[in-house]
């Protein structure tokens, strides 16, 4: 890692992305106490990252979620809610409810050996949420999840976020930190490469592709009032607005100067576009 | 309270590997082995004419013989249990889910350590009790002082512990593994030449066993041990491999001890300062 500057701010989504080895564990590491940095200093809920009492704060999704395999999911979440201190009178009420949030109820008698991927996850997801902690990293939480299982990761996310947690989010899964994540940070070999605040999306700059026959010239010197680029090529028109707000109106304008309007397609980069414009496609995911 | 959670779920997840019920069994078929030999040996004496005197210091010189087996099973078995408890939990990121508890690492490793300790003990108390048990019941000859030598004997299980968790925080469950019985091996020579260096004066062999003891004392513990169990006759007959022909002082079992406290602190501060 190097000159790596990040802020996360109380009860957002947070997402962190990057290609492989652009150190997106490692930091995630250094947060909690489990790296060491050679240099430079990082703050976690206001303390010192690392700080050992700050943890009972803090829920934690490893990548590769593994345990004892002989304990139950029960057995689990009992063991690590002590450990985060969290009383056993707490836990007799929390865990039953926990095993229910991450659908595993039906297997709560069965031994973790006998787990799916996904399943392992579903019950590492609870086990960071067991002492209901204010700040939460999940590293990959849904890599081995199927649909249903990723629907119910992203409803738990959000409903921590209701409840005021911060969520930091380390995922390869673009389209899940596009519909999850409040704010995403693309890092490469160590450093932000660029930040977007994806609440904002609908006052970004929107690209829009017209095909439209009976264009006049002063039909198309009219949409300079909404857009800060117009290109014409014969029937074709791509002109790009401020965000999406003037749209209609750009629309009724070449309605109402006679162009014949046969397509209008605003277009927006999706995050998987953005995240390989920065990244460069020959970098792999 | 960390520290004993951590105590207590290593204990269980030690009580489940296979290599533990390999060694019970491996000490119950010892067991058995053992009782028929003495059966065995007792039939025979009664239909000889050897006097009661040399029965009886044949018996115990058996009945040491079946506790050394003792110490060597139980030492190897808690070194192989415990080998990939730190590394392997490394490796597999097992371990994470753990440091990121509001419990500091040295609660964590001692925690471990203390399943072990509790895991070796019971293991040591079962198989050393038992032999025992058959050397009185069976034998009819008890050792000398059998919870003083039960103790030394669970002091070098502890010391194995130690130095193979000294290890784990180093290197992978292999290495450390195999660093752990090299350093055995050498205190297992060393202790054998040191005992014969005691048939010759002034013998260089005794600062070969001196080192080695030195460099790992579970010998040392042991031929301690063997000292503490033995009849004082048999030994000064030197009737049995463990007469007491150099006999390890208390100081070196004090050695012993500082060393694994020592192995065990320096375990606790590399595990608190590495990356996980």
């Amino acid at each position: 890692m190097r000159d790596l500057t990040l802020t996360v701010r109380r009860g957002e989504i947070f997402g962190f992305l990057g290609p492989n080895g652009a150190g997106k564990s490692t930091s995630i590491k250094m947060l909690l106490g489990l790296a060491r940095p050679t240099s430079g200093e990082a703050s976690v809920l206001g303390v010192p990252a690392g700080d050992v009492e700050i943890r009972r704060r803090i829920g934690f999704l490893p990548e590769h979620f593994r345990f004892y395999e002989w304990l139950t999911p029960p057995e689990l979440l009992h063991l690590h809610g002590r450990l985060s201190g969290v009383s056993e009178a707490l836990l007799v009420k929390r865990v039953p409810a926990l095993i229910d949030l991450v659908g595993l109820t039906p297997h709560s008698d069965k031994r973790l050996q006998n787990f799916s991927k996904g399943m392992l996850q579903r019950i590492g997801l609870a086990q960071a949420l067991v002492h209901q902690p204010e700040l939460i990293f999940l590293d990959e939480p849904t890599s081995g999840l199927d649909p249903l299982g990723r629907r119910m990761v992203r409803d738990i996310i959000r409903a921590q976020r209701e409840r005021g947690a911060t969520v930091f989010l380390n995922s390869h899964i673009l389209s899940e930190i596009e519909i999850t994540c409040d704010e995403v940070v693309f890092i490469r070999e160590g450093e932000v490469v660029t930040n977007r605040d994806l609440r904002a999306q609908h006052e970004e700059a929107v690209r829009v592709e017209v095909r439209a026959r009976k264009l006049s010239p002063e039909c198309v010197a009219g949409l300079g009032r909404w857009t800060t680029s117009v290109e014409v090529d014969e029937e074709r028109l791509t002109l790009t607005a401020p965000s999406r707000e003037p749209l209609p109106e750009i629309l009724r304008h070449l309605v109402g100067s006679g162009a014949e309007v046969y397509q209008f397609t605003p277009q927006r980069l999706s995050l998987e576009e953005l995240f390989m414009n920065i990244m460069g496609e020959d970098r792999g995911l | 309270m960390g520290v004993w959670i951590m105590a207590g779920i290593t204990f269980r997840e030690a009580a489940r590997k296979k290599i533990l019920w390999t060694a019970l069994l491996a000490g119950a078929a010892f067991l058995l082995v053992f009782g028929i030999g003495l059966r065995f040996q007792i039939s025979d004496f009664r239909n000889s004419s050897v006097p009661p005197f040399l029965r009886y210091q044949v018996v115990s010189a058996m009945l040491m013989i079946g506790l050394y087996t003792v110490d060597l099973l139980a030492v190897v078995m808690t070194t192989l249990t415990s080998v990939d408890t730190i590394s392997g939990e490394i490796t597999s990121g097992t371990i994470h889910a753990i440091a990121t508890k509001p419990l500091p690492r040295w609660q964590i490793l001692v925690g471990k350590w203390l399943g072990f300790v509790a895991m070796a003990g019971v293991y040591v108390a079962m198989m050393f009790g038992g032999a025992i048990a058959e050397g009185y019941w069976i034998g009819g000859v008890m050792a000398q002082h059998p919870v003083r030598g039960g103790l030394l004997v669970f002091l070098e299980c502890v010391t194995a512990l130690s130095v193979t968790f000294l290890f784990g925080t180093w290197f992978s469950t292999l290495t450390s593994g195999v660093i752990t019985l090299g350093l055995l091996g050498v205190a297992f020579l060393g202790g054998w030449l040191e005992q014969m260096s005691g048939f010759t004066e002034g013998s260089r062999l005794a600062i070969v066993g001196i080192v080695s003891s030195l460099i790992m004392p579970s010998e040392a513990i042991w031929r301690r041990a063997a000292f503490e169990m033995e009849s004082p006759l048999s030994g000064s007959l030197q009737f049995s491999p463990f007469a007491d022909v150099s006999i390890p002082s208390v100081a070196m079992i004090g050695y012993a001890v500082v060393y694994l406290l020592i192995a065990l602190a320096i375990a606790v501060y590399h595990f608190g300062e590495r990356d996980l």
